[in-house]
């Protein structure tokens, strides 16, 4: 305890000497930049030491939360006064404070860009490239011979740089969604095939022998078997598929666009030097990913209640 | 490799090939239609202009090959319109990137497993690092760090270190924890420091763990390397190739692209397989 409140008084006493030696020229110097290594080093150490104590003070049940909440503001408020202290030009970074501003005035082109990229382009590719990866599991569950022919190819797919054929598919579906859905749908139905595929064979061969005594058929074995089996490395599939549906789409957009989007807005707001419009639409993308990934963390919770992992 | 492998494989490969043959009928008769109508119609004429045409929306597996190896091996390599040079300029900030996210994944995992307080405050931050699209907002972040003035590899290599080292973090945390009690309890027998135990037991043990990520890694740093080139109209680098393409209409060289990328990403992945192979056969594992 007495450690860690004496690592964290010497962490802000350390951060804030930093914080007062900017020079504040502009454009910065090389003595700047090592300083504000300095900063984000001390001010790391502040923010955890500060969480430590809260881990030592606060009870159990409390901390689970607490602590990384802790962690966060103490970042953003290091992040709000490095910007502050340093005079850093807003074109390389803006403040915390000012992408809220900008957050807030701009929500109707943020709400246009949202309805664009996230409901046309990222949900309706998800959803298309997670089923049809699902159902391609389930015919190659049954048919041994594609399985054995599409897995090795799967496995190779999933390592490659998939974001390239972008340009491609622009060029096929046109500017508009349908081609940035099309990149998600390719995007998401690898991974969705692969972990399924997986998922499908990790029930135990003792509730495989137990059904097989049954005489249960193969829809039935799937349906009260093996499906809740593979449930773990399908939601496991659905939040990788998640992040990757928001980098499809976005990155779709670079490579042509209608005047609308999340991809679009960010570009051509760093042509204009309009940070603060980039940090808003990455703010969003942020907290869109969390929101679904908690959404698929909560679903899967209720799905697969039986997992090790979420039994006390 | 045995043939009721073999089989299969090969089955869906040619099957693949064979679709991608008849799909370039229909996908560029909006080019072919009236050449085939001028030269006669048929089914020969058909397929010759549909697998022949010069900037195709669909363009036939023999043009990709013929293409790559028009860019690869009939030009000098370090000239601008050799893939193998473009290909240099991103693997060469791959793997920078893929250096530096490995280590920072490593000491991050070190650093978890040892520091309880630690793994409150940072675990649930490097799981939310990885909901920003980071792949979607490289090109930003590549124009911003440009104008700090570092040099252009170690901008790209940052964005490869980004997406490289939560896996390897992840996987670090759990092979370094997979030594059982049994074994740690000897340790502490011993009276093992903690550095000891580190030296000795966790990180031999977590090697398995190691390599996997690492797969996995060095394909999402060739991923982040490419998509990092697309802004700034870069000039060099499988990335740009790709924005190149896509602006003149250069369908050929985006695909020859993708597929030299692939090619690379491949290899990397299967090198790193080779290492693991051989490195875990010296420690005494059974394969």
């Amino acid at each position: 305890m007495t450690r860690a409140i004496a690592i964290f008084m010497a962490a802000i006493v350390c951060a804030s000497l930093v914080a007062l030696s900017f020079s504040g020229a502009n454009p910065p110097t090389g003595q700047d930049w090592a300083l504000s290594l300095a900063f984000v080093i001390t001010s790391w150490m502040a923010a955890w030491s500060f969480s430590w104590i809260a881990d030592l003070t606060l009870p159990e049940n409390l901390s689970q939360f607490l602590v990384p909440a802790l962690f966060g503001v103490g970042v953003v408020a290091a992040w709000q006064v490095y910007v502050h202290a340093s005079h850093i030009p807003v074109v390389l970074l803006p403040a915390p404070s000012q992408i809220a501003a900008k957050f807030a005035s701009a929500l109707p082109t943020l709400g246009a860009d949202f309805v664009q990229t996230i409901l046309r382009a990222v949900i309706p590719g998800w959803l298309m490239g997670c089923g049809a990866g699902f159902l391609t599991a389930l015919v190659c569950d049954k048919y041994d011979f594609l399985k054995r022919g599409l897995l090795p190819l799967g496995n190779l797919v999933a390592a490659l740089p998939i974001v390239g054929v972008a340009p491609i598919l622009v060029m096929w579906f046109g500017f508009d969604w349908p081609s940035k859905a099309a990149m998600v749908v390719v995007m998401t139905f690898f991974p969705m095939l692969i972990n399924t595929l997986a998922g499908l064979s990790a029930a135990g061969n003792m509730e495989r022998d137990l059904l097989n005594s049954y005489a249960a058929n193969w829809p039935t074995t799937l349906l009260k078997l093996r499906l809740p089996a593979a449930m773990p490395f399908i939601f496991n599939a659905l939040k990788i598929n998640s992040t990757l549906a928001m980098i499809g789409a976005i990155v779709a957009e670079f490579f042509g666009t209608p005047i609308v989007g999340m991809g679009f807005r960010m570009s051509t707001e760093v042509g204009r030097q309009g940070l603060d419009m980039v940090w808003a639409e990455i703010a969003m993308a942020a907290m869109t990913g969390s929101f679904f990934y908690g959404c698929l963390a909560l679903l899967e919770r209720k799905v697969t209640f039986w997992h090790p992992s979420y039994r006390r | 490799m045995k043939i009721e492998r073999a089989l299969p494989l090969l089955t869906v490969t040619l099957a693949i090939i064979i679709a991608w043959y008849l799909a370039c009928v229909p996908m560029n008769a909006v080019l072919t239609t009236n050449k085939i109508v001028t030269a006669g119609g048929g089914w020969w004429n058909t397929l010759a202009f549909s697998w022949n045409e010069i900037r195709p929306v669909l363009p036939s597996p023999h043009q990709v090959v013929r293409e790559i190896w028009n860019t690869v091996f009939a030009v000098e390599p370090w000239s601008n319109k050799s893939l193998l040079f473009h290909l240099w300029v991103t693997l060469s900030s791959t793997l920078v990137g893929f250096v530096m996210g490995g280590l920072l994944g490593i000491l991050l995992a070190i650093g978890i497993v040892h520091v309880g307080s630690l793994e409150k405050s940072l675990m649930p931050w490097v799981i939310a690092s990885q909901t920003i699209p980071i792949l979607a907002i490289a090109p930003m972040l590549i124009v911003v760090l440009g104008k700090t003035g570092l040099p252009d590899i170690f901008t790209k290599a940052t964005i490869s270190a980004y997406l490289c080292f939560f896996p390897v973090t992840i996987g670090m945390v759990k092979g370094l924890r997979s030594p059982d009690v049994m074994q740690q309890d000897l340790m502490r027998t011993y009276n093992a420091s903690a550095s000891q135990t580190l030296w000795k037991l966790r990180l031999p043990a977590s090697l398995p763990f190691l390599f996997a990520s690492l797969k996995v890694s060095v394909a999402i740093a060739l991923t982040g390397a490419i998509v990092a080139e697309l802004p700034t109209g870069a000039v060099a680098g499988i990335g740009a190739r790709l924005l190149n393409g896509s602006y003149y209409g250069q369908t050929l060289q985006i695909w020859a692209a993708l597929f030299v990328a692939a090619f690379a990403a491949a290899t990397l992945v299967w090198l790193l397989g080779g290492l693991e192979r051989s490195s875990l056969k010296r420690m005494g594992a059974h394969s």
